[in-house]
C-alpha cells in the first residue's frame, strides 16, 4: 500500500486497509501524524504527537473504525489537552474531563489527531473569528473555509485528516462542509450527548460528523448517538445507525420551500441545485413544491435566541476558575477586564444582543417573539413533512467567499446560514452533501456547492439513504471522481 | 388621631434538602468538611458541563408539596437567573421562576405561594476581624455547599406579627423535620428565613412598601427583628416619612437594624428558560408515593392530642412540635391504658422536661429515661400510689442517674399513707403543734391551711395525699 492511498482514503477505506493488514494501526496513526504536522491550513490549533497519549493506538479495540484517527473541533472538552473554543479567554486551559463525544470514539479505538480551528465560542460563518487567525479554504486559500466547524471542514477537505468533529448551532457543520465540498451531518437535536462541548446556544447546539462521503457520517453517527446520563436533554436515535446501500430514490417525496429559495441565491449555486433536483427525480424520486412561509423569519429569530442563550452560557468565563484572568484588583475589575480583554468583538456582540434581549422590559419583545417564531417554523415543517418526506435547498446561497469580504458587515455574514438555521430552529436533521461546483459571482476559482436534505427528526436512517443514493448519483454523472 | 397601622409579613423559606448528592451533580453533600473537596467540573461550571437534576430532591420537593398542600404543576420547568458574584459559578443559578413544581398551598392558617426548586449558592468567607463583607481583606469561596438542593417556600403576606411568625416558622420547621427531607438546622443554614415586612392602615388592603430581613439564625430573633421593623416602619410613617424599599440586617446583640443594600442596586435577572433541563413531569406513581410516604404531621398530631386524647392545648403543640417529644409521649401512655394522656402529657412537658433541663440541659435523646419508666411513675401517682411531690422526688432520681421508679419507691418507703387511721393521728398532732395557724384557720383566714398542710407533708415526707390532708385539716378544724 502505498502512503498516498491512505491518505486519500476515506474512513470506511482506511478501516477496510487495517481490517486487511495492508497497514497496521499504529503505521496508520504514524503517517496522519506526520500529515497533520504539514498543516498549511492553520486548520489545527493542537495536533497531537507520537507521545501523546490521545494519539496512541488501542490495541484492544474491537470496532472495526479503531485506528481510524479523527480530527476534533476545540469545542469538544478532552482531558489534559488545551481547549479554547478558540478563544483567549480560554487560553491555557486544560480539561479535568472528557466529553461523551469524545469518551465514546475513545472507547471504540478511534485515537485524535487534534483540535481544529473554529470561530471563537462557535460563533461565525467563515472562521475569521477564531482568535488564532482564520482556517483556510483548501480549495481557495484566499477564501473562508465557513464556519464555525472550519478547521475540522477544512482539514477533513485538504487531506489532513480521514475525517473530523464538528458542531452545528444554526449551521455550523452543514455550511463549512458546503464550502470545503465534504459531507456535514447535523443529526436530531439531542441525538448526540452535548456534555462535554462548550455551550454556544444550548436548545440548538448539535454534535455532527465531518466527512468524506455519507458512508463515513453513518459510521462515526453510529458511534456517536445514543442517550447519555450526563445530559438530561438527549435521547437516542431508535434502532440505531445502520451503514446507507440505497440505490435509488424510488416513492420519495422531496420538498423544495419556494418561499426560502429564491431571490438571493447565486445563479452559479442555483445552476447545481437545478441539476441536483433532476438528479433526484432521476432516481426516481419526485420533486414538489412545498411552504415554510416562516422560514425566512428563521435568521431574525436565531439571532435572537442563539445570542441570548450564549449571554448566559458565556458568563461563567469570568476569570475566577480557570482561563485567562486579566486584573486582580478587585472584584469588578477582575470580571469586566478578563471579559473586556479576552473574548473577541463577534463574542461580545452577541453577549451584548442576547443580554439586551432577555433584559427585562424587551423580553417579550425579543426574546419572546422569536421563540413564538420557533414555534411557527416547528409547524411549517410539521406540515412540510406531512406531505414529502425530505426538504431541500442549498445548504448556502453562495460558495466560499473571500477571506475579509465580509467581516465588515455582520448582517450579510448571518445570511449565510439562511437555508440552515431553520432546520436547527426546528432540532431536526440535515445533510450537506457535495452537489457540484460554481463560480464564484466575482469569478475566480470554481468553488463546491453544498445540496441540503432534512428530514423529520429521528429520520437519520431514511436521511442517510437517500443522501447515500443521491451522491453515488452526483459522483457517476460525474465521471465517477470526487470533486 | 394618627390611623391605626397594622404589620404585613411573608416569608420566604429556604430549605437545604438532605439528599445524599447535589441538586445538579454527583458530588456527596456535606457540611463542615474542609473547603473544596466535595467539587467536580459540574459544580465548578467548567466549560461544557451539563446540570442532571436529583431525582431525590425532586421526590423531597414533591413530599413538602404534598405535606403543604400544594397544587403539583403537571410539568414544571427550570429557569437561570443570571447574576455575577463569585458564589455562583456559572453567573446563573438554576431556579424555579414561571412554573414551580409547587403551587398554591396551605400551612395552618398561613396560605403559602409556591414552593419550588433551586440550587444553593456557594459559601463566602470574608477573612477580616468583622467577618463581614464590609471592611474584609479578602474572601474565599468553597463550593462544597454550591449546588446543594434547596426548596424555597414563599408565603402569601398572611402575618401579622413577629410572634406569630416565630410560632409558624416552628411549625413549618416541625412539618418539613417530620417529613425527613431536611436537617432544618437553623445554625447550620439548611433552613434560612428571610422576612418582608410592610405597613398599612387597619382595614385597607393595598400593600404598603416592604423592607426584606435576610437570614436570621433562630426563630426568636426573627420575632425580635420584626418587630424592631414594624415598630420602625410604624414611627416611620406615623411622623410623615416614607418607607424606603431595603434589604436589612437585624443584630441581635444589639438589637439594631442595618441596611445591607437598597433597591436602586438590584439586579436585572434577566430570567430564561434553563434549556440544559427538560421538564420535571411528575407520574401519577411519584404523586401517590408522595401522598403515601406523608407521616402524620405536627398539626394533624396536635388536633389529635387535643381532640381525641384530651390533652392541653399547649402540652400538645409542644409535644406535636418535636418528633423525638411526641414519640416518647405516646411511649409513655401506651405504657398502660390506665394513664391518662393529659395528665402524661403535662408530666412530659411539665415536669419531666423541667427536670431534664435542670438536671444539665438534656436532650431528650441522651436522657436515661424511658417511655416505660415515666409511664410507671405516672401511674404510681395518678394511682395514688405515692404523692405528686414524691414523685418529682422520684424522678430526680429518674432524670439523674435512669434509676427505676418502682424500685426508688420501695427502697425509700415512698408509698402513700393510705391507712386513714395514721393519718388522722398524724393530722391531729400538727394542729396541736401549730396553734397559731389552726387558730387563723379556724377565725376564717382558710389560706394559713397551707402551713398546717405543710408541715403534715414534713412528717410524712410527702408520702400523704395532699387532697387527703386538707379534707382531714378541715374537719378536724371545724370547716
Amino acid at each position: 500500500m502505498a502512503e498516498s492511498d491512505l491518505l486519500a482514503a476515506t474512513a470506511a477505506e482506511t478501516a477496510a486497509l487495517i481490517e486487511g493488514n495492508e497497514v497496521s494501526r499504529q503505521e496508520c496513526l504514524d503517517i496522519w501524524l506526520e500529515r497533520t504536522a504539514a498543516d498549511d491550513l492553520n486548520g489545527y490549533l493542537w495536533r497531537a504527537d507520537a507521545e501523546s497519549a490521545v494519539g496512541s493506538v488501542d490495541q484492544e479495540a474491537q470496532d472495526p473504525v479503531a485506528g481510524v484517527p479523527l480530527a476534533i473541533k476545540d469545542i469538544f472538552c478532552t482531558t489534559g489537552v488545551p481547549t479554547t473554543a478558540a478563544s483567549k479567554i480560554l487560553e491555557g486551559y486544560r480539561p479535568p474531563y472528557d466529553a461523551t463525544a469524545v469518551a465514546r470514539l475513545a472507547s471504540a479505538g478511534v485515537p485524535m489527531l487534534g483540535k481544529t480551528n473554529m470561530d471563537e465560542f462557535a460563533m461565525g460563518s467563515s472562521n475569521e473569528n477564531s482568535a488564532y487567525g482564520p482556517a483556510l479554504n483548501p480549495w481557495d486559500r484566499s477564501r473562508v473555509p465557513g464556519g464555525s466547524s472550519g478547521g475540522s471542514a477544512a482539514v477533513v477537505a485538504g487531506g489532513l485528516a480521514p475525517w473530523a468533529l464538528g458542531t452545528d448551532t444554526g449551521g455550523s457543520v452543514r455550511q463549512p462542509a458546503a464550502f470545503c465540498g465534504v459531507v456535514g451531518l447535523k443529526p436530531t437535536y439531542g441525538s448526540i450527548s452535548r456534555y462535554g462541548m462548550i455551550a454556544f446556544a444550548s436548545s440548538l447546539d448539535q454534535c455532527g460528523p465531518i466527512t468524506q462521503d455519507v458512508t463515513d457520517a453513518a459510521l462515526l453517527l453510529a458511534r456517536l448517538e445514543g442517550r447519555d446520563e450526563m445530559d438530561s436533554t438527549s435521547t437516542g436515535i431508535e434502532g440505531g445507525i445502520a451503514l446507507p446501500s440505497a440505490a435509488n430514490l424510488n416513492g420519495l417525496k422531496f420538498g423544495v420551500p419556494a418561499d426560502l429559495v429564491g431571490e438571493g441565491v447565486d445563479p452559479g449555486v442555483k445552476a447545481v441545485f437545478d441539476r441536483t433536483v433532476e438528479r433526484i427525480e432521476g432516481l426516481g424520486g419526485t420533486v414538489e413544491t412545498i411552504a415554510l412561509p416562516h422560514a425566512k423569519h428563521g435568521i431574525s429569530a436565531y439571532y435572537v435566541l442563539a445570542p441570548a442563550e450564549a449571554s448566559t452560557n458565556l458568563s461563567r468565563y469570568d476569570g475566577v476558575r480557570y482561563g485567562q484572568r486579566a486584573s486582580d484588583r478587585d472584584l469588578a475589575s477582575m470580571y469586566e477586564d478578563t471579559r473586556g480583554d479576552f473574548f473577541g468583538p463577534e463574542v461580545k456582540r452577541r453577549i451584548m444582543l442576547g443580554t439586551y434581549a432577555l433584559s427585562s422590559g424587551y423580553y417579550d419583545a425579543y426574546y419572546g417573539r422569536a421563540q413564538r417564531v420557533r414555534t411557527k417554523i416547528v409547524d411549517d415543517f410539521n406540515s412540510a413533512f406531512a406531505k414529502v418526506d425530505f426538504v431541500i435547498t442549498p445548504t448556502s446561497p453562495s460558495v466560499a467567499f473571500g477571506l475579509g469580504e465580509k467581516t465588515a458587515d455582520p448582517l450579510t455574514m448571518y445570511m449565510t446560514d439562511l437555508f440552515t438555521v431553520p432546520m436547527s430552529l426546528a432540532g431536526i436533521p440535515a445533510i450537506s452533501i457535495p452537489a457540484g461546483m460554481a463560480t464564484p459571482e466575482e469569478g475566480g476559482t470554481a468553488m463546491p456547492v453544498g445540496f441540503q436534505i432534512a428530514a423529520p427528526a429521528f429520520g437519520e436512517q431514511k436521511l442517510l439513504e437517500a443522501s447515500f443514493a443521491l451522491e453515488k448519483a452526483i459522483a457517476f454523472d460525474n465521471g465517477g471522481g470526487r470533486i | 388621631m394618627a390611623e391605626e397601622l397594622e404589620a404585613v409579613i411573608g416569608l420566604e423559606i429556604h430549605v437545604q434538602l438532605a439528599t445524599e448528592t447535589k441538586m445538579f451533580c454527583g458530588c456527596p453533600l456535606s457540611f463542615g468538611d474542609d473547603p473544596n473537596i466535595h467539587t467536580c467540573p459540574i459544580c465548578l461550571a467548567h466549560p461544557g458541563v451539563l446540570p442532571v437534576p436529583n431525582r431525590k430532591a425532586i421526590e423531597y420537593a414533591l413530599l413538602i408539596g404534598a405535606a403543604l398542600d400544594c397544587e403539583i404543576a403537571p410539568s414544571s420547568i427550570f429557569h437561570r437567573k443570571n447574576y455575577f458574584y463569585p458564589d455562583n459559578p456559572k453567573a446563573y443559578q438554576i431556579t424555579q421562576f414561571e412554573i414551580p413544581i409547587c403551587g398554591s398551598g396551605r400551612l395552618g392558617d398561613v396560605r403559602i405561594n409556591r414552593a419550588h426548586l433551586e440550587e444553593d449558592a456557594a459559601k463566602m468567607v470574608h477573612v477580616g476581624e468583622s467577618g463581614r463583607i464590609q471592611g474584609s481583606d479578602s474572601s474565599m469561596v468553597d463550593f462544597n455547599r454550591g449546588g446543594t438542593p434547596l426548596v424555597e417556600i414563599v408565603t402569601e403576606p398572611d402575618l401579622k406579627s413577629g410572634a406569630q411568625v416565630r410560632e409558624w416558622g416552628q411549625l413549618l420547621r416541625a412539618t418539613v423535620k417530620e417529613l425527613g427531607v431536611s436537617d432544618v438546622n437553623m445554625e447550620e443554614g439548611s433552613l434560612r428565613c428571610d422576612a418582608n415586612v410592610s405597613v398599612r392602615p387597619v382595614g385597607t388592603s393595598e400593600l404598603g412598601t416592604k423592607t426584606e430581613m435576610k437570614n436570621m439564625n433562630s426563630f426568636r430573633f426573627i420575632e425580635r427583628g420584626i418587630e424592631a421593623e414594624i415598630a420602625r416602619q410604624k414611627e416611620l410613617i406615623g411622623s410623615g416619612g416614607r418607607v424606603v424599599q431595603e434589604t436589612l440586617h437585624f443584630d441581635p446583640s444589639t438589637g439594631e437594624l442595618h441596611s445591607l443594600r437598597s433597591k436602586e442596586e438590584s439586579h436585572d435577572y434577566r430570567y430564561m428558560p434553563e434549556p440544559d433541563l427538560v421538564a420535571i413531569v411528575p407520574t401519577e406513581a411519584m404523586l401517590k408515593a408522595a401522598q403515601d410516604a406523608l407521616p402524620e404531621l405536627p398539626a394533624a398530631r396536635a388536633a389529635r392530642y387535643r381532640d381525641e386524647l384530651g390533652v392541653q392545648d399547649s402540652a400538645a403543640l409542644l409535644l406535636s412540635f418535636e418528633t423525638e417529644w411526641a414519640e416518647f409521649f405516646e411511649g409513655v401512655i401506651g405504657h398502660d391504658p390506665g394513664i391518662e394522656p393529659r395528665v402524661a402529657a403535662n408530666w412530659v412537658t411539665g415536669e419531666f422536661a423541667a427536670e431534664l433541663r435542670k438536671q444539665g440541659d438534656q436532650p431528650l435523646a441522651e436522657s436515661k429515661v424511658s417511655p416505660d419508666q415515666l409511664g410507671s411513675l405516672v401511674l404510681m401517682v395518678a394511682g395514688k400510689r405515692i404523692s405528686h411531690s414524691s414523685g418529682k422526688s422520684v424522678l430526680e432520681a429518674m432524670v439523674a442517674d435512669g434509676a427505676d421508679p418502682v424500685t426508688v419507691v420501695e427502697e425509700q418507703g415512698l408509698e402513700q399513707i393510705s391507712d386513714s387511721g395514721e393519718l388522722e393521728t398524724i393530722v391531729e398532732a400538727a394542729i396541736e403543734n401549730n396553734p397559731k395557724p389552726a387558730e387563723q384557720v379556724r377565725s376564717g383566714n382558710e389560706k394559713a391551711i397551707g402551713a398546717l398542710v405543710g408541715a403534715v407533708m414534713k412528717e410524712t415526707k410527702g408520702r400523704a395525699d395532699g387532697g387527703e390532708v386538707t379534707r382531714l385539716l378541715r374537719r378536724h378544724l371545724g370547716l
